[in-house]
């Protein structure tokens, strides 16, 4: 069973053991519009948390992904290459970006849970 | 005056419905001591007559390329253009029309800019070709910032048979980005062996083809060598009527193509507007600059195009874009469209045998003049001579005598005391068997 | 192209489909007649092309009518105002064509001898002449292709000028509302940029911008008039406060159309500015290109620009192609946009000094008439006065259900291309709106009738013609997603998704 925490810059993780998957929300794709294209890292990059780890495309946007805990990617989605509208579709389950293994477990901790993170969207509307 | 439709009528009426007595007070945030009272030091307008009087004067003090015999190249060629081109791009839809940002009534535009995609891309043997940049120069230096940021490195090799203005300009836009460019000594037989340089920082090698020179190189075992180190190579074509009679670089083993489109379309106009060209490969097409053209269908599924791919360019990434470029040569490559859409494949390459064929028979001609020597063993339409004393004096002296002889290589390579008796002589369909005469039997008076 | 279907041949009256050359071509045809090649011993060697080239061969009938229908489907400002703020889409005079066509400046290679081009090295000096004067600055480089070419070309000046001082420095100041070529611009010059919020009077905040000015500032770029079309009030202090740190103002000129003939640059502390001779001089836009893009520089800075430029001597005019100082190298092959440079000349000696003082007040003067004529149903994004482009943004179509865009694509139905859209990027939706001095008052008002109906019609909740839009355009709206995630850019090629991408 994994704990999904948000952060401020409106990506999602959910941790499974010491493995954490990475993705957007849907509050974040809704923004974004139709998603055409994800830079995804490479499989073996390290990230500390806050880093660039990614971009989300849209037609009249780029956005940057940011790592939101420190680790090493293991897995990157396969699925996104030829189907980006998946961001769209399905941002907190099958869009998911990246899987990392991560290091500091109490900076997942730090992070926002599912109530926290649905009062802060309210705030910005 | 006549560009300028708005009357003192007007003008108040306006001045009026804005609410202020004066044009003045809609300057009032310029700072007083920036307020330019009088006119500027610099004639008053002037009607149609005497403007056209005063620049043609200028013009009249230019010897047109096409009055004399003419045997000028190092990277511009004067190639006859069909009288068609240039009344299709005076058409005003193409003329005085803007970026196709709204593609709705953009259309014509973006549709002769998926056809000159096309066309870049077939002839260089590549799969996909950007809408131009501005000219082959700065393509090069595009090219090489493309290839480090393809391969993560940040050397490259450039030929000694490189245009020296496009290693200069390679050289400049790469200048403060920390990478690592050499450029090898002049490359004057081909002799030049690229692949020892390679090494695990380079992240690509830019060869001309035909060389500088106008020699003609088999890329494939360089492109091996690169491709086995892990760099990129990057070919720069200058004469693109070339591509007519060699073997496309991309079936060479290129990985980018650059080149100057200019001999197709666009006329000599003292340097320019040029025509930049740019073709990739797909893998790589996120990392190409300058803007794209694609097909797409609109909401009753009717085929029409549209600028895409925009997130890599700076309006939409700004300092995280591939390139700072905005303005692109449009209406020279509808020039390049026209002009290539006129020749057709088969066009093409009967176009490009003519060159050669002219080139072939000077050569010959030139050969036959004591103490002259044709330093190349291949060639396309241009070709280096080497003279008994400095090619930049009899150059001079021939151009007195109304007779354009060629590029000397001092020219272009300054300081190179190596080059001084070499001369760069190019031809084209244009040339004919009198003004081949009219060189041969210049050079022999001019020369001891 | 497309037509509209009804008809037989889905053609509507002078509406015709047109499909690419490609599927027109046939073997055995061309629009060229060319002398037969010389029969000879052929010296190209190994790389001697083998295989046909696979492009369609059409004859010069086909040509003709395939070009002339495909540009039926263009706007252009022959046809119609363009509104667009920030590009100055002026008048194209032909005269400026018909010379830059006359052989003795077309039918000329840039590599013969200077001796026979000096009537288009005194062009190139005259211009150079008439920019100094127009922008009070004392050197101008010549040579950029385009106006984020000339922006390379002055930030590349202030670095090799910096680094002779053994201070390169790290960063740029760009106001957030700038053009996108400028911190593309300073990134390709290894400068980190430190963007400047606007105050709320659409203007760089001064304070912030003071804040962030120190030693580690090589420059600031800054546009005036500004992209929401109000010149920075506070620029005398901006360029003192710059320079008080040892740093650069660099300006962007591409608005130079408010100014020319009334106020100099070089009076307001700019130490380099790029000229668009595309905008306010007048060369056509070409459907996106070919531009010019000269720079003005201060005596600081002139001995880093860039190779070639002309010098006059004794025996006439010469070309210094090769610099032995501290030139920071070449932004080009050959000398820079000739056919652009004897255009603008064209231009401006048409207008002299009065003409294009003139220009920048008509151009003013229009702005704000429009400004006024819309401002109770369409309120500006700052309060007026504006220069010679207004900003307009989407807080009257807020609770409507209509956004820019869709005003913008019921625009085309009306005859107009939209203002330029989303952009600058800090105000909401916003429409940037510059008709220039060569609109005639009954354009202006016949804009400002359409504008009024629109907005009107967008409060009155008639949303679905927006959404429809354009309905009467040879496209209805395109798939740009769909173009995005399945690029195809060519013909017959098309884009297999690579595995490794």
């Amino acid at each position: 069973m994994s704990d999904v925490k948000f952060t401020e810059e409106h990506e999602w993780v959910a941790l499974d053991g010491d493995i954490g998957t990475v993705g957007i929300t849907d509050y974040a794709q809704d923004q974004l519009g139709d998603v055409v294209y994800v830079e995804l890292p490479a499989v073996g990059a390290e990230f500390t948390k806050g880093e660039q780890a990614a971009v989300v495309e849209s037609v009249k946007a780029a956005s940057e992904i940011y790592a939101p805990v420190s680790g090493a990617v293991v897995e990157v989605n396969p699925a996104l290459s030829d189907n980006p509208a998946l961001v769209n579709e399905s941002a907190m389950t099958d869009g998911w970006f990246f899987k990392l293994r991560i290091q500091e477990p109490s900076e997942f901790d730090e992070l926002m849970d599912e109530t926290a993170y649905a009062t802060f969207v309210e705030d910005l509307d | 005056m006549r560009y300028l439709p708005l009357t003192e009528t007007d003008r108040a009426a306006m001045l009026n419905a804005i609410g202020v007595s004066s044009i003045d007070d809609l300057f009032d945030d310029v700072p007083e001591s920036a307020r330019l009272e009088r006119l500027i030091d610099l004639p008053l307008h002037a009607g149609e007559m005497e403007v056209e009087r005063d620049l043609a004067a200028m013009a009249s003090r230019n010897t047109a390329a096409g009055s004399v015999p003419s045997f000028l190249g190092a990277g511009a060629y004067r190639h006859h253009i069909p009288a068609t081109v240039d009344h299709l791009i005076q058409r005003s839809e193409f003329l005085t029309s803007y970026t196709p940002y709204q593609p709705e009534v953009s259309q014509g535009t973006l549709q002769y800019l998926f056809e000159f995609q096309t066309q870049v891309a077939t002839i260089t043997g590549m799969d996909v070709a950007n809408a131009s940049m501005y000219d082959g120069a700065t393509s090069c230096a595009e090219a090489v910032l493309m290839a480090c940021r393809v391969t993560k490195r940040h050397g490259a090799i450039l030929s000694g048979g490189l245009h020296p203005h496009y290693s200069d300009v390679t050289r400049t836009m790469t200048r403060f980005g920390g990478f690592d460019v050499q450029v090898q000594p002049p490359d004057l037989n081909g002799d030049e062996t690229l692949e020892s340089s390679i090494a695990g920082t380079t992240a690509c090698v830019v060869v001309q083809y035909p060389s500088c020179f106008g020699h003609i190189s088999d890329l494939r075992p360089l492109a091996a060598a690169c491709h086995q180190a892990g760099a990129l190579l990057i070919v720069v074509v200058t004469e693109i009527v070339a591509l007519g009679a060699l073997t496309a670089p991309g079936d060479l083993g290129a990985d980018i193509v650059v080149g100057e489109g200019q001999s197709l379309g666009n006329a000599l106009n003292f340097g320019g507007p040029y025509l930049g060209l740019f073709a990739a490969r797909n893998e790589h097409v996120r990392q190409m600059p300058g803007r794209l053209c694609g097909e797409t269908t609109d909401v009753e599924g009717r085929r029409g195009y549209v600028l895409t791919l925009s997130t890599r360019e700076q309006h939409i990434r700004r300092e995280k874009a591939t390139s700072n470029i905005c303005t692109n040569s449009g209406l020279c490559a509808l020039a390049f469209c026209i002009h290539l859409s006129l020749l057709g494949g088969e066009g093409f390459a009967r176009l490009a045998k003519l060159n050669h064929g002219n080139a072939v028979l000077l050569a010959e001609q030139l050969s036959d003049i004591p103490a002259v020597e044709i330093v190349n063993d291949t060639f396309f339409n241009e070709f280096t001579v080497r003279l008994p004393q400095p090619a930049a004096a009899v150059v001079r002296a021939l151009a007195a005598k109304k007779i354009l002889a060629g590029v000397p290589v001092s020219r272009l390579f300054p300081g190179v005391a190596s080059v001084d008796n070499l001369l760069l002589v190019a031809t084209t369909e244009c040339t004919v068997q009198g003004s081949r005469d009219a060189l041969v039997a210049g050079l022999r008076g001019e020369l001891q | 192209m497309t037509g509209r279907g009804d008809t037989a041949t889905g053609n509507r009256g002078l509406n015709l489909i047109e499909p690419l050359i490609f599927e027109q071509g046939q073997p055995g045809r061309s629009g060229v007649d060319l002398p037969d090649a010389p029969t000879v011993k052929d010296r190209l060697g190994a790389c001697k092309r083998s295989e046909p080239i696979d492009l369609p061969g059409l004859a010069e009938p086909q040509v003709i009518r395939h070009f002339v229908r495909i540009s039926r489907n263009n706007y252009s400002i022959d046809a119609n105002m363009y509104p667009l703020g920030s590009c100055t889409m002026k008048h194209n005079p032909r005269l400026n064509e018909k010379i830059a066509r006359l052989p003795g400046f077309a039918d000329v290679h840039p590599l013969q001898p200077v001796e026979t081009v000096q009537g288009a090295l005194e062009l190139i000096d005259m211009l150079a002449r008439w920019i100094k004067a127009l922008t009070g600055m004392p050197a101008v480089a010549m040579s950029p292709g385009a106006g984020a070419h000339g922006e390379l070309c002055g930030i590349m000046a202030v670095r090799a000028a910096l680094e002779d001082r053994g201070d390169p420095r790290k960063r740029v100041l760009v106001p957030d509302s700038a053009h996108g070529t400028n911190p593309a611009t300073a990134a390709l010059c290894n400068y980190a940029v430190d963007s400047v919020p606007s105050d709320a009077r659409g203007r760089i905040d001064l304070a912030a911008l003071k804040n962030k000015l120190d030693t580690d500032v090589a420059a600031i770029m800054l546009t005036n008039p500004n992209t929401c079309g109000l010149f920075e009030t506070d620029i005398l202090e901006i360029a003192d406060a710059v320079h008080a740190v040892g740093g650069f103002f660099y300006c962007d000129g591409a608005n130079f159309n408010a100014l020319v003939g009334r106020v100099r640059p070089g009076d307001l502390g700019i130490d380099t500015m790029h000229m668009n001779l595309h905008k306010t001089f007048s060369t056509p836009h070409g459907g996106g290109g070919p531009g010019a893009g000269p720079v003005v520089f201060s005596e600081a800075l002139a001995p880093y620009a860039p190779v070639p430029w002309v010098v006059h001597g004794d025996e006439g005019f010469e070309l210094v192609e090769e610099d032995a100082g501290k030139a920071f190298g070449r932004m080009k092959a050959f000398h820079g946009q000739m056919g652009m440079f004897v255009r603008a000349m064209a231009y401006m000696k048409s207008h002299g000094a009065d003409g294009l003082r003139q220009v920048a007040e008509d151009s003013v003067l229009a702005a704000n008439y429009l400004l006024a004529e819309l401002e109770d149903i369409l309120p500006p994004s700052y309060p007026g006065p504006c220069m010679h482009e207004v900003l307009f943004d989407d807080n009257v179509l807020n609770d409507s259900g209509v956004t820019t865009l869709d005003l913008a694509k019921a625009m085309i139905d009306e005859g107009y291309h939209p203002m330029t859209i989303y952009f600058p990027l800090i105000v909401h939706g916003a429409m940037l709106t510059e008709p220039t001095e060569t609109e005639s008052k009954e354009s202006l008002d016949q804009f400002v009738a359409t504008m009024r109906a629109l907005v009107e019609r967008a409060k009155a909740g008639d949303i679905q013609s927006f959404h429809d839009a354009p309905r009467f355009a040879p496209t209805r709206r395109l798939d740009e997603t769909g173009a995005a995630r399945q690029p195809i850019l060519r013909w017959g090629g098309g884009y297999a998704k690579d595995a490794a991408e």
